[in-house]
C-alpha cells in the first residue's frame, strides 16, 4: 500500500478547501444548489480527483480510464469544483451557473460538462449504472475502475440494493462504493426520517467488502481506495462517516442546509471559516 | 396462425445476431423462460447477465453496459419495463442518451392468462412521450426477428414491443423493414386503417370484409410509432379522407393518440380510434377470444369504418 507523505496530505487537504470555497461560490452565485452534500464530500472528491483516479482531462474519453459516477447528483457543485479544478474545464463557465445559456446543468450532465460520465440528480442509479460499467469493463478487460459516490440517505432508496445485489452477485471487485455518511437529509436526521443503522452490516449482508473510515481524513480515505486494489472477488464499499456541511460553523449537521444559499454575508463567513481566499 | 410466437422469434432472433454482433448483450429479470432470452443465454453465458427479479436494476445495468460500449437488450415483462422502470429508462436511457435497446415483452393483453397486473396497455404513451426514444412495434414474429438487427445497430435508446403469443402473420420474410417508415399493406381509396403490431393482421382482415361491402380500405402498418412516418399518414389522409386507427393498446395515449396529434396540425380528416378502453381488462382462456372481447374484435374495425365513413 502506498503512504501518502505529509506533503501529499498537505495538498489533498487543500484541494478539498477549494472544493469547499469553490463549490460555496457556485451555489451562490446560482442561486440554488445543495451546500451540505457538497461540503461533506470534499475530502473523498479531493482524494478521487487528484490522488486515486486514472484520468486525464486532455483526453476524457480515453477508454481505459477510471470512471466516477457522482450518484448523489445534488453534489454537482462538489463535482464541478473538482473538475474544474482538475483541468476539465475554466471554473469561470460557472460565473452564470443557472442561466440558460450556461453549459453546466443544475444536475451533472455528461453531454454538458467534461469529464461527467452519467447523469444524475434523481437518486439512487449509481450502483446498478456503475455495476453494468464494470461489467462492460470485466468483459472488454479494460482495466479500468468505477467510482461511485452515494449518500447515507440516498441508501433508502430500494434501487440500490438491487444493484448492490448486482455488484456481488457477479463479483465486481473493480467496483467501489463510497457512502458519504452524514447522516443528514432534506427533511432531518437520516436516523429520524428513516433509520439507516447498521450501513457497513447491510453492504456486508449484500456481499460486499466494507471498509469504514472517517471521511474527512484525507489519509484514511486514500488508503481505503488503495486497499479496495487488494480486494479480488467482491466489490468493495467505503463507509466515509462525514459531516453535513463540514467546514462551515453555521452550516454543520443543519438539515436547513441540505439546499440553502448563502447569501453574501453569509459566504463571506463561511470562506472566512473555511480559510479560503475571500474575492 | 402464425408458427412461431412472437416472443421465440425475438429470443431466437437475438440469440443468432448475436453470433455476428460480439457488441450485443442482454439482461434479463429472472424472465428469461418467459422472455425467451434463455437461447441467447444458452449460447453466450458470459454475454446474459440475471439480475432478478429487479426491472429499475436491469434498465440501470443496461445503461452502464452501454456506457461501457455494449449493445445491452433488457429484457422484461413491458408492464414492469413501462411502469416500474419508467424513470430508470427516462433518466439513464433517454436522458443521459445511452444505447440501450428495452424489449418489452408480454405487451398488450397477450399474456391473457394473467390479467391487469401483467398487461401493459399503457407502455406506448408512456414511452413514447421521452425524448431520445424510439418506440417500434413488431406486427408478426417474423416482423420482430427482422427488427432485432436494425434495432441493435440503431443508434440509441429503443423501445421494443414484443407480444407474448402469436399474431396473424402479415409479414414477408426478407421485405425491407426501415426504422420510422410505415408499410402499405393494402391499397384502398375509402378509408384507411392505420395499424399497429398484433392489429394489423385484424385490420386487413376488416379490409376484406369491407371490401365484400363494396368499401375500399387503404391498409397501413405503423411500426415506429416515433418517431411517426407523418408523410404516409398525411399521404392517407389527403388519399382517403378519413382514418381508424387500431392498436392493442389504450385508446389513451397510444397510436390513435399519435396519428391525432400528427394530423390535427396538418390535414385532419374524421377519425376513429380502435383500442382499448379506460378501464381494466378481465382475464381471458385464449389472446384470440380476449381481444374480441376487449373491444378489437375483426367486427369492431369495420364498425368503426362504418361511423367514421358517416361523417366523411
Amino acid at each position: 500500500m502506498m503512504c501518502l507523505t505529509e506533503k501529499q496530505i498537505i495538498a489533498l487537504e487543500d484541494k478539498a478547501r477549494s472544493i469547499r470555497a469553490d463549490s460555496l461560490r457556485f451555489i451562490h452565485t446560482r442561486g440554488a444548489g445543495h451546500p451540505g452534500g457538497a461540503l461533506s464530500a470534499a475530502e473523498i472528491l479531493a482524494v478521487l480527483y487528484f490522488h486515486t483516479l486514472r484520468i486525464d482531462p486532455k483526453n476524457p474519453s480515453l477508454e481505459t480510464r477510471d470512471r466516477f459516477i457522482l450518484s448523489k447528483g445534488h453534489a454537482s457543485a462538489a463535482l464541478y469544483a473538482a473538475l474544474s479544478r482538475r483541468g476539465y474545464f475554466d471554473a469561470r463557465e460557472l460565473d452564470n451557473w443557472g442561466e440558460v445559456d450556461c453549459p453546466h446543468q443544475g444536475h451533472p450532465d455528461r453531454f454538458k460538462t467534461p469529464g461527467v460520465e452519467m447523469n444524475s440528480g434523481i437518486l439512487g442509479h449509481g450502483v446498478a449504472v456503475g455495476a453494468g460499467l464494470t461489467l462492460a469493463a470485466r468483459m472488454s478487460k479494460n482495466p479500468c475502475r468505477t467510482y461511485v459516490l452515494l449518500g447515507d440517505g440516498e441508501c433508502q432508496a430500494g434501487i440500490v440494493w438491487e444493484g448492490a445485489a448486482t455488484a456481488a452477485k457477479y463479483h465486481l471487485n473493480s467496483l467501489v462504493a463510497i457512502v458519504d455518511l452524514n447522516d443528514v437529509q432534506l427533511d432531518g436526521p437520516v436516523h429520524e426520517i428513516m433509520p439507516m443503522e447498521h450501513m457497513a452490516d447491510r453492504w456486508k449482508a449484500c456481499g460486499w467488502q466494507v471498509i469504514e473510515i472517517n471521511g474527512h481524513n484525507v489519509r484514511q480515505i486514500a488508503e481505503a481506495f488503495d486497499l479496495a486494489l487488494e480486494i479480488h472477488d467482491k466489490p468493495v464499499c467505503v463507509i466515509a462517516r462525514t459531516t453535513k456541511g463540514k467546514g462551515v460553523s453555521f452550516m454543520e449537521n443543519d438539515s436547513n442546509w441540505h439546499g440553502n444559499v448563502p447569501n453574501a454575508e453569509q459566504l463571506k463567513q463561511a470562506l472566512h471559516e473555511l480559510g479560503a481566499e475571500v474575492n | 396462425m402464425g408458427e412461431l410466437s412472437m416472443r421465440e422469434s425475438y429470443g431466437r432472433a437475438l440469440a443468432d445476431y448475436a453470433a455476428l454482433n460480439p457488441k450485443v448483450v442482454a439482461v434479463d429479470v429472472d424472465t428469461s423462460m418467459s422472455t425467451l432470452t434463455h437461447f441467447f443465454a444458452a449460447k453466450y453465458p458470459e454475454r446474459f447477465f440475471n439480475v432478478g427479479i429487479a426491472e429499475p436494476c436491469a434498465v440501470d445495468v443496461g445503461a452502464g453496459l452501454a456506457l461501457g460500449g455494449y449493445i445491452p437488450f433488457v429484457n422484461a415483462f413491458a408492464a414492469l419495463l413501462a411502469l416500474r422502470s419508467l424513470e430508470q429508462i427516462r433518466t439513464c436511457v433517454c436522458y443521459t442518451r445511452t444505447n440501450v435497446k428495452i424489449a418489452a415483452s408480454y405487451a398488450g393483453i397477450s399474456d391473457f392468462k394473467d390479467g391487469p397486473t401483467h398487461f401493459a396497455v399503457t407502455d406506448i404513451a408512456n414511452v413514447r412521450a421521452l425524448p431520445n426514444m424510439t418506440v417500434i412495434v413488431p406486427a408478426d414474429a417474423n416482423e420482430a426477428a427482422q427488427f432485432v438487427p436494425l434495432v441493435a445497430e440503431y443508434e440509441g435508446p429503443v423501445y421494443l414491443r414484443i407480444s407474448r403469443g402469436n399474431t396473424l402473420p402479415v409479414h414477408t420474410l426478407g421485405a425491407p423493414l426501415q426504422i420510422g417508415k410505415g408499410i402499405l399493406r393494402r391499397e384502398g381509396g375509402d378509408v384507411t386503417l392505420v395499424a399497429t403490431g398484433s392489429m394489423v393482421g385484424r385490420s386487413l382482415q376488416a379490409a376484406e370484409l369491407l371490401a365484400a361491402q363494396g368499401v375500399n380500405a387503404r391498409v397501413v402498418e405503423i411500426h415506429t410509432i416515433k418517431p411517426l412516418d407523418v408523410d404516409l399518414l398525411v399521404e392517407s389522409a389527403k388519399l382517403t379522407g378519413a382514418l381508424v386507427t387500431v392498436e392493442e393498446h389504450a385508446k389513451i395515449g397510444g397510436l390513435g393518440s399519435a396519428v391525432a396529434e400528427a394530423l390535427a396540425e396538418i390535414h385532419p380528416v374524421p377519425m376513429q380510434r380502435v383500442g382499448l378502453a379506460d378501464e381494466f381488462c378481465v382475464t381471458g382462456r385464449t389472446v384470440e377470444g380476449l381481444l374480441d372481447h376487449s373491444g378489437l374484435a375483426v367486427a369492431d374495425i369495420v364498425s368503426a369504418v362504418q361511423q367514421v365513413l358517416k361523417r366523411k
